[in-house]
């Protein structure tokens, strides 16, 4: 099958002033092919959340290219990188981070009710489909504030993926799950990649999640040292 | 997005805080029912004070005016034409209130489109004779169905008929005043004397109340032909006419008109009147200031609330934007957070204006002064509710304004990095 690319950073700096210059970010370049799933691993403090913001175009203040799905990010509006978060990229953070306004259906189904391709109808099916698929589907219409820690880190995954986003990024996913949701998560993300050919970017800490994918990263000081 | 779900997630952020929500839509509400009812309030005892002296003053008055004539006969002298003339101690000449030729304007003013209705006057100075106090007074001859058409006549005459004046012969309305002072009742004789010495009596029939005290103390009212009569004048004699018009703001122009035409004096009721229009507009004014001032403080509490919603919803926000929403969107989240909480708290409060306006309107109000009113007035004009609820509406989107561009400026990586 050909490689194609999804995303690809050239020479990526990025620098804090507080008050001093520090560089976070030194000279990063790769690229990532449909159907990878890479770990991202490193001591805290490397800069691995920096980038992962970078790369779903959450901060824009670098310098470097940056190349999602063929399309350079620097130079698009605030709305336009916007829409491709909202279309081109699932993100899954450390933190469950659901709206406690909502029930559990609305949060999967809010990104996209944002896109607007499909009819409430379709969405909601799909996000049905998706709980289902995760194994939560008993929980579709509790409130967000009512489900567990790793029942809320399922149901934001399945947020990321309503979409069907080309890259599934997630930032320590399981850093705040007990080994059995550990598990739980790492049997979702492998499922996802070999029987859905979806595409995972993951930051994390568990070296025996990262010993598991296909592709590691490895960040020291700002750097890919591997 | 859809309109829709935009509201869906507005609605679902106004129900995480419904008690805030409550108290800024009930802050809208009051301000707008305040509004409401203190501007239908206002408006209408300006529309009954004023009515007290506009409904009873007609809008031209056709008049001889008593003055030294314009033409001197030195003017006439050919030999003179060319000088300036210096003429002292004028005296007028003809000291004849009569209007000439009466049937004839009459019929040129019935045949006029733009005038409501025609009422003759003729007023008598006369002293009522209590014992032997002799009291100044005024006594006015008028035909009652176009007084009454003109000036609702009947609405001030009580304790008795106002057609009685036409129906039987020498019989007089009292002023309310001149009655209290002279004793009289209905049916009793009362005496007067006009200025020509000569007495008459007169059957009491009625009395009447203009709402104006000093004025129910001295004028009264009889037929024309009584007048006439007290006068020692034929039934041709007339010294006012008075012209209502359809549209009253037409009075000044047609005034002079008439004037030219007529040959007369014609007197409008913008001329004669102008107090009266700078008092209603002034509690207008104030009115109106008040009401926006609640408005725009209302306008305040709706600011805080949302400014805190932000604070609070800082990580919803943050999320939102990290699945992809633009400012632009959480913007318009915010915008619409705001326009709901005005425009539920402007229709609320609409609706307990009115219910204050019912309450205001059925609050006993008896005044001598106004006999046909026995409660508060109250104006429940349209215009007052749609001002109101425009204004609640723009207040609430300029006081969601400012927060929504605050909330649509969140960077939700410095939120997420926070954690
Ligand atoms: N807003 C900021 N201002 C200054 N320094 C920052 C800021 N955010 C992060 N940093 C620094 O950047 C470095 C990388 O942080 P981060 O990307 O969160 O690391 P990691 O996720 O690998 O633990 C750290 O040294 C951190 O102190
Ligand atoms: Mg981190």
């Amino acid at each position: 099958m050909e490689k194609k690319i999804v995303l690809e950073a050239k020479s990526i700096n990025k620098s804090f002033y507080d008050p001093v210059k520090i560089d976070v970010l030194k000279d990063l370049s790769f690229t990532i092919n449909r159907g990878e799933f890479i770990a991202v691993t490193g001591k805290s403090g490397c800069g691995k959340s920096t980038l992962l913001y970078i790369l779903s175009t959450m901060d824009s203040d670098y310098t470097g290219e940056l190349w999602i799905d063929n399309e350079l990010m620097a130079g698009k509006t605030e709305a336009e990188r916007a829409r491709v978060r909202n279309e081109k990229i699932g993100f899954v953070f450390q933190f469950h981070y659901l709206l406690n306004e909502f029930s559990v259906l609305k949060n999967v189904m809010l990104p996209g009710l944002k896109a607007n391709k499909l009819t409430e109808q379709e969405l909601e099916h799909h996000a049905y489909e998706l709980l289902k698929k995760l194994g939560i589907e008993h929980l579709t219409n509790k409130m967000a504030y009512q489900v567990s820690g790793g029942e809320k880190q399922r149901i934001a995954i399945a947020r990321a993926m309503i979409n069907d986003p080309l890259i599934l990024m997630c930032d320590e996913p399981t850093g705040n799950l007990d080994s059995k949701n550990t598990d739980i998560v790492f049997d979702i993300f492998n499922e996802l990649v070999h029987t859905f050919n979806k595409t995972l970017l993951v930051v994390t800490h568990n070296q025996n999640f990262a010993d598991n994918t296909q592709r590691n990263i490895v960040m020291e000081d700002g750097r890919i040292i591997s | 997005m859809k309109i829709k779900h935009i509201f869906e997630i507005a609605k679902a952020m106004l129900l995480a805080r419904s008690k805030q929500t409550l108290v800024a839509a009930i802050g809208v509400a009051f301000s707008v029912a305040f509004f409401v009812s203190l501007l239908g309030f206002m408006e209408g005892l300006n529309t009954l004070l004023d009515g007290l002296v506009l409904n009873r003053t007609p809008h031209i008055r056709l008049y001889n005016d008593i003055r030294p004539s314009d033409n001197q006969p030195i003017a006439l002298d050919t030999t003179y034409k060319n000088y300036h003339h210096y003429i002292h101690s004028i005296k007028p000449a003809n000291a004849r209130k009569e209007i000439y030729n009466v049937e004839t304007i009459f019929k040129r003013l019935e045949k006029d489109s733009r005038v409501y209705g025609v009422a003759p006057k003729l007023s008598a100075q006369v002293f009522y004779n209590l014992g032997n106090i002799e009291l100044n007074g005024v006594v006015n001859g008028i035909e009652v169905a176009q007084e009454a058409k003109l000036f609702q006549f009947e609405d001030h005459v009580i304790g008795g008929n106002a057609f009685d004046l036409e129906n039987r012969s020498n019989s007089i309305i009292l002023g309310q005043g001149v009655a209290d002072k002279m004793l009289a009742k209905k049916g009793d004789l009362i005496q007067v004397t006009t200025i020509n010495g000569e007495q008459f009596t007169l059957k009491v029939v009625g009395f009447f109340q203009s709402g104006l005290v000093e004025l129910d103390k001295v004028q009264s009212y009889v037929s024309l032909a009584t007048c006439q009569k007290l006068l020692g004048e034929t039934s041709t004699y007339m010294s006012d006419i008075q012209i209502k018009l359809y549209d009253i703001d037409k009075a000044p122009e047609l005034a002079k008109e008439y004037a030219t035409l007529f040959n007369i004096d014609a007197e409008d009721i913008q001329t004669a009147n102008a107090q009266f229009e700078t008092g209603s507009s002034a509690r207008t004014i104030i009115s109106f200031a008040v009401g926006i001032v609640l408005l725009i403080v209302a306008g305040f509490g709706i600011y805080n609330i949302l400014n805190m919603m932000i604070y609070e919803k800082m990580d919803t926000i943050a999320i939102l934007k990290a699945i992809g929403f633009s400012g632009a969107d959480v913007k318009i989240i915010f915008i619409a957070i705001s326009l709901s909480i005005g425009l539920s708290g402007a229709l609320l409060g609409a609706l307990l204006g009115l219910l204050f306006s019912v309450m205001i309107d059925n609050i006993p109000f008896n005044s001598a002064a106004v006999p046909t009113v026995d409660t508060y007035p109250v104006d429940y004009g349209i215009q007052y509710y749609a001002i109101a609820v425009i204004f609640a509406i723009a207040t609430t989107y300029f006081a969601g304004w400012f927060p929504s561009r605050k909330a649509s400026a969140v960077d939700p990586v410095e939120i997420i990095r926070g954690k």
